[in-house]
This record gives structure tokens, sequence and C-alpha cells, in this order.
């Protein structure tokens, strides 16, 4: 498919200069841009079941792998962090507002939900940048570490590594939060309707067990699917936050690689991509097992 | 004109000399200036730069990029430079002479320069980088300053000698490239395989001022002062480059003092740094660019190709108020293809002031009289109106097209504007030459010679006269001026293709924009001149109790 966008590597090499113009065709050659597409695939297809994902058509030549092995874990380390983060917060505000329905902490947080998703990530993160890091100067503004961060004692280089993931996080959480503690009282709501919550009050539970166990296992349900949906888009990481505040992880990595047609960047990304959704739809499978015993016993269960 | 008192001149070609991709420049505000030059340098800090990109790789010499260019021009050198007025200097060879027929270039090499692993330098490093870069296995993008190069000999350890097969008048200016380590490199270059050295990935070693000490991926490239550098230590004893793709972000951290030096947008460098702690802070400068904006022809359309039609576009679009409105008068308007300072520059030519009257009367005489009832010229039934075409995340030349649309729109002529991304761009419409109009820019290099991009014989669908000129005047001036290799013998066929462009207008030249760089006023040392700035970065300093990273 990438194919199919015009342009390729060797002609993007500083389109507007003259000279570097000249080599164009030497490269393509070089690159084996001048065979046949389908040609091009199949050795491509070739090497990938072999595990091989070829080396990167930039100038640094270096194996897919390794340029993917560099900037998966900061991504998928911000990425987890942040869906913590939200779960936590977004769970208790989603059930208070469903048992609170109309109250004015509902309201509240509906505002708030409103705001969250009207605020774009991108202007939100200029605010925080201009408050804390030129204004206020308490915290790093950009990239992972201090230019100085080797010279820094252990124990500071951890915490100036930390301190440079708060703003980040606070800015991919914020439009996040938003979203999930709307879809939990949704469920929560519907869930708190249903018959046998009813006869769980009636039998004389106390109503923190009934919300806290009854309710609140039935309505992580849809909790679950939506979470094990948004995991390739957490793994492929977030391009705008990634630009603002300079972090190389993977979205960057992919856009520069489409921008550069870089091919086997792109490709490479794109296998372990999917390749991570689907463990995480493994893993999101796994947990509604967890959630709701009935999924767990099966075919035997029904009898 | 506001701009007059800079001292502009010619032409640097970033990507052949190495320097941090500014080219040259002129002062504008530096209070400490005079005074810091009579100061006694201290040697110490670290000067931390930013870089928009990261570097492609650490072998700069298969890199077309700016950040691997200013990166690698710390790390290795070339056999000459560029001094502040842009006169070549020998930097690894001490002296250079062309033989009378300019066929034969010698360069005597300086003695005692050593690799940065302790391996001393020598004749065969330069042939050895030729061979490397001539390669067809080696992806360089600069092997067409070498295809007149017949052959290349060491003689003996301190002599090279090359022998061009006809004369060759960006010789010179050529071996300015980057020297590589042939005890390093020599294996992986012979098999076809030097992107996968590890001088490439994460341990260079050049001659340069710098040597290499870390880099993370997309984060940051650590370099330390070269105790054994030819001219001596350099005064900032560490350099720091910080990878930061958003120029928003890299404008934040320049006033958290998070950087040293960044280059500003010019509505950052006029109306957001005009505070007085930010004056304390950083000296700002700015300096003609080396690339001009234009907008383009199709000149197989027979409309554009009638003279007449192209030089009443060159009345009608006021470039004045292009500069003052698209980059707050920071630029210089082109009267041609060469940057107004540099040696083959001429201002007399035919230029085209605005005026509307003259501009109607030429496409009168055009046969463009009639007007349709949307107030469009009209010709043989058919309203004047094209497309112009630019690339999508340039807003500059996107305000460039949107002001032109509305000065023609005066003269009748409706313009459409459609904006592509770069690759689609090329690919699909200036290589197809599938456009009408564009408003694109081109590089100027150090060197006049502008064969590729003017000659009648480079119009075929992957060469670069894609607006495809053809005059046979401007051909025999391309003609000589490639073939002479003394400058003063050059400079009449240049000014000669100036005359022709400029009564030709085979592309309104619109402006050269100012490169807008901003460094830490803690930084003493800085030269300003017509070779901008970082040419003499080993002598920048800062004073001992100016110091502000004193770790490691």
């Amino acid at each position: 498919m990438i194919h199919l966008a015009p342009g390729d590597p060797t002609e993007l090499a500083g389109a507007d200069d003259p000279v570097l113009q000249q080599s164009v065709e030497q490269m393509r050659k070089l690159y084996g841009l001048d065979q046949p597409l389908h040609v091009q695939y199949l050795s491509w297809l070739k090497r990938v079941v072999l595990l091989d994902f070829g080396r990167s058509f930039q100038p640094d030549g270096r194996p897919v792998l390794d340029k993917i092995r560099e900037r998966l874990p900061v991504t998928l380390l911000l990425n987890l962090i942040e869906m913590l983060i939200i779960l936590v917060i977004a769970i208790p505000i989603g059930v208070r507002s469903a048992t609170h329905q109309y109250s004015t902490f509902d309201k509240v947080t509906t505002l708030f939900v409103f705001v969250g998703f009207a605020t774009p990530d991108f202007w939100l993160a200029i605010l925080l940048q201009i408050l804390f890091g030129v204004h206020l100067g308490w915290l790093p503004m950009s990239q992972l570490r201090h230019p100085m961060w080797e010279y820094l004692p252990f124990w500071r280089q951890q915490w100036d590594f930390a301190s440079h993931l708060i703003l980040p996080i606070a800015v991919a959480t914020f439009g996040g939060l938003a979203g999930f503690s709307r879809y939990m009282r949704q469920s929560m709501l519907e869930v708190i309707r249903q018959d046998y919550i009813q006869s769980a009050r009636a039998k004389g539970l106390d109503e923190r067990k009934v919300i806290g166990k009854h309710a609140l296992r039935n309505a992580l349900m849809p909790i679950v699917t939506i979470l094990g949906l948004s995991l390739p888009g957490l793994i492929g990481g977030s391009v705008i936050v990634e630009t603002i505040f300079a972090i190389p992880g993977m979205g960057l990595l992919m856009v520069q690689s489409v921008f550069a047609r870089d091919y086997p960047v792109i490709m490479g990304n794109l296998v372990i991509v999917s390749t991570l959704t689907l463990v995480a739809n493994l893993i999101a499978d796994l947990t509604y097992s967890l959630v709701d015993p009935r999924i767990r016993v099966g075919r035997r269960g029904r009898r | 004109m506001k701009t007059a008192r800079l001292v502009a001149v010619a032409g640097i070609v970033a990507l052949v000399t190495g320097c941090a991709g500014d080219g040259d420049r002129a002062v504008e505000s530096a209070p400490m200036l005079p005074s810091s030059a009579s100061e006694a340098p201290a040697y110490g800090d670290t000067y931390i730069d930013s870089l928009l990109g990261d570097i492609s790789s650490l072998i700069p010499t298969i890199t077309s990029d700016g950040s691997s260019h200013a990166v690698g021009g710390l790390i290795y050198s070339g056999l000459v430079r560029y001094d502040k007025n842009l006169a070549p200097e020998g930097d690894l060879a001490e002296s250079w002479q062309f033989s009378t027929d300019c066929r034969r270039l010698t360069f005597r090499l300086r003695q005692g320069v050593r690799w940065h692993d302790g391996q001393p330098f020598t004749a065969d490093d330069v042939v050895f980088t030729w061979q490397a870069i001539v390669d067809p296995r080696t992806p360089s993008p600069y092997k067409a300053d070498y295809i007149d190069v017949e052959k290349v000999e060491a003689d003996g350890p301190q002599t090279v000698h090359v022998y061009y097969r006809q004369p060759y008048a960006k010789a010179l200016t050529s071996w300015s490239t980057w020297i590589l380590p042939r005890h390093l490199l020599e294996p992986y270059v012979r098999e076809g395989r030097i992107r996968e050295a590890p001088q490439n990935w994460n341990a260079p070693v050049g001659t340069g001022p710098y040597r290499f000490v870390s880099r993370r991926a997309g984060e940051r490239i650590v370099l330390v002062a070269n105790p054994d550098y030819w001219e001596g230590r350099p005064n900032l004893s560490r350099v720091v480059y910080r990878v930061i793709p958003s120029q928003a972000t890299t404008f934040l951290e320049l006033k958290a003092k998070g950087v040293d030096s960044a280059a500003l947008t010019a509505l950052q460098y006029k109306r957001q740094t005009d505070y007085p702690a930010f004056a304390r802070a950083y000296a700002k400068f700015h300096y003609p660019s080396n690339a001009y904006t234009y907008f383009g022809f199709n000149l197989r359309d027979p409309r554009f190709a009638d003279r007449r039609v192209r030089q009443a576009f060159a009345h009608a679009i006021n470039k004045r108020e292009l500069i003052d409105g698209v980059i707050l008068g920071l630029g210089k308007e082109a009267t041609g293809p060469y940057k107004p300072g540099t040696w083959a520059y001429t201002d007399h030519v035919k230029t085209y002031p605005y005026d509307m009257e003259r501009a109607r009367q030429l496409l009168a005489e055009a046969g463009w009289t009639e007007r349709n009832a949307d107030g469009l010229l009209v010709k043989d039934g058919r309203p004047f109106t094209f497309e112009v075409l630019t690339n999508q995340g340039n807003d500059e030349r996107k305000k460039v097209a949107e002001i032109i649309q509305s000065q023609l729109r005066e003269l009748g002529i409706g313009v459409e504007i459609r904006i592509i991304e770069w690759a689609a761009l090329l690919k699909e419409h200036i290589r197809k030459r599938r456009f009408e109009a564009i408003v694109l820019g081109w590089g100027t290099g150090i060197d006049p010679d502008q064969f590729v991009i003017w000659h009648s014989s480079q119009t075929a669908p992957e060469q670069m006269n894609h607006i495809g000129y053809a005059n046979p005047a401007a051909d025999r001036a391309l003609e000589a001026g490639r073939m002479a290799c003394v400058q003063a013998e050059r400079v009449q066929y240049y000014h000669r293709l100036q005359e022709i462009l400029a009564e030709d207008q085979p592309i309104v030249f619109l402006y050269f924009r100012e490169a807008l760089p901003v460094v830490s006023s803690r930084i003493h040392g800085i030269d300003p001149g017509p070779n901008g700035i970082s040419f003499n970065f080993t002598k920048w300093f800062v004073p001992r109790q100016l110091q502000r990273y004193t770790a490691g």
C-alpha cells in the first residue's frame, strides 16, 4: 500500500538542491527500488518469515529491529503509566457520577469531560510548558533527560528522568480521562438498573457491596473491551505528544519514516504493532474471564 | 533598503562545507561583540545546540540533511574550508595549486595531523575518500561533483594530485568534502557496506575539532573538544546537540535557557523576542540565507511561453509586499539566481518595479485584451486562469501563493492554489511536468555554476530544468562559466547569464529570506562576517565567571 504513495526515498533527499538530485538513479538501483513491486514484496515477505526485517533506507542503514527496539520501551512506558492513571481516576469518577446521577458531582464531572474532549492536545501541552517550564521553571519541558544527565548522581538521574515524564503524561492522560470516565458512567448506569441489582439490594446487602461487587464487575466488561481496542494506538504511540515533548518514541519513528518513504521501517513497524495488537487482544480476552467467571466456565458451565 | 547596511556576501553551501547549515550572514545586534574580540579566551563550559531532526548518520558524505552536516562538520575536516569572507583557505591542505590548463589540482597536506584514534592522516586518506564517494555502492548524494575527476593520486604522504578530464569550475569547492579515515572504513567500502560501519553509527573517527562521545537516537549527540586538533584545542570543552522536532518547543526551551542556540522564525525574531530579558540573554544575528523563493511557470504552456506575459507577471507581483507580508521584511529582493553580494552577482540587469499599468500593457501586447463577465482576461474565448502548486508544510510558500493570487486577480487573472505533500508534488507533478505554475525554492551553492537548472539539455523527466527553459545564449554562458577555472574570467559569463535571465523571466525571482539564528550571550568570540557566524566556532569561548556547565 505504502508504494501507492507517490515519491520514493531517493527522490526526497534534498529535492531543491541541484547537486543531490543528480545521484537519484544510482541510489534507486542500490536500494532495489527499480524492481517491480511484486518482486520487492515477495523478497520482503521471504525475509520477514525468517524474522529479518531488513535495514532502513536511511543513511545509517541500521537494522529495522534495532530502530524499533530502542523506541518501543519509552512509548510502552509512557502509555502504560498513562493507562494506569486513567483507570485509577476514571473508574471511581464514573461510578460515583452513575450512582449519584444528576448530583453536583455528576454535573461538575460532566463539564470536566466536555472540556477534556474539547481541549486540543497540543494546545494544552504548550500551555503547560509555558507555565511549568518557562514561568515557574519547575519541570523540564522536553526530551527524557537533562543535557548533563551523565554527570548527575544516581538518584538525581532517576528523578530527572521521572520529572521529564510528568508533563507528557499529564497531557496524554487529560484527554483519555474524559472518555473513560464517560464510558464507566454509562455502563454503570445500565448495570444498576438491572434486576439482579434490585434483588441484591432486596436481600439487604450493604449498598457499598452492591455497587463495589455486583455492579462494578459487570460494568467493567465494556471497559475491558475498549481497553483492548485502544491498545494498538497505545503501542503506536502518540505523534502529537511525542513531537511537542521531543520524545523519541514509536509515533515519531513511524511518521518520520512515512515522510522519508523508508519502506523497511514502515513495514517493520506495522508488523510489530500488529503482532503486539494480537497479543493485547489475547490479554483482553483473558481479562474477561477474570472479571466475569461465567466466561471461564465456558461450555461445561452451560450444561 | 532596510537591509542595505548588511554585509551580505557569497553563498556557501552548507552541504559542501559542513558548517551548521546556515551559510553566510551578517550581524544585526550583538552589543558585546567588539569588546569580546580582545578578551583572552577561556577553556571550558558546554555549548547546547538544538536540532530539528536527528542526524541520519555519522558519515556525512552519505547524508543530505542539515543536522548530519552540522554535527559531521565538527567531527571531520575537509582539505579546504571557507574563511570569514568566503575566501577558500587551507584546512587539512596547507596549500593547493592548479596546473595552467586547470586540469590538475595539487594539494600539499598539513603535517602532523592525526585522526581521533591517533593514526596519522596521510594522502592515502584523500585518495580513499574519493574512491569511497565514487564507488557505485556508496549511497552518496555528492557523486556528481566528482564525475569529471579522471583520477586522484597520492604522491608521497603529503601530496595529492587530482586530474580532471576537463576543467571543472567547482573543483576546489568539492574538496571541502569531509575526509574519511581509510584505515577504518576501507573494508566496508570494498564490500559496499559503508552504511554498516560502526563509524557510521556510534564510533566516528575524524580529524576535526571535536571528538564523538555518545549519542541517543532521537535524543542527543555529545561531542568533546579534540586536544590534538591541528589548530589547537577548541575553547568550548563540550558540545551537546538536543533533538527537538518542534520549532515551538525549541523556542520555549530557548526562553527557559535549555538550549544555547536556535534558528528562529521571522515572527519569533521580530515580535516574540523583543523584550529586554531576551536581549540580555541572547545575541540575535541575521543574514541572507542561501536559498531563494520563486514563482515558476511551465514554459511548455503556450500562454507562459510568451515572454511578455512573464514580464507582465514580474511587474504585477509586488516583491516588497511579499517580503513584508510573508517574512516581516526579513528578506532581500531577488533579481536573479545569485545572492546579492556574492562575486557572481550583478545588479546591472533589467528590473521589474511594481507597475500594474505596464503589466496590463504587456498583456495587451500579448493579445490579452478582452474581459469576460467575471472580469477575467480572455483570449480565443478562454479566460486566463491557472493553478499554482506548492508543497505542504511550508507556510511561507502558501502565503506567497495567496498574495500573488490576489495581486494577479487585479490584472484579471484567476489563480487557484493547490497544496500537495512534498513527495507527491515532486513525483506526480514536477517530474511529470504536470503543472501550470509553482511556488518553490532553489538552494544556491558557494559556486555559481547552475548548469543543471537552466541549461536546455537538462529538461528530461528526471532532470532539474523542470520549467523547460531553453535559450541558446544562456546555454553558452553556462557552458563557458563551467569550463573556465579562473574566477575573473567566469564573472563575465555569470553576469551575462543574469542579464539573460532577467530579460527572459523564465521564473519570477522573488526573494532571499534571511537566516535568523540567536546564540546565548555568554558565548564570546563570535565574529560575524559574510560567511556567517559558525565558521570560527572553535574560537568561541565562555569567560570563566560566566561558565554554566562545569560538571565532568
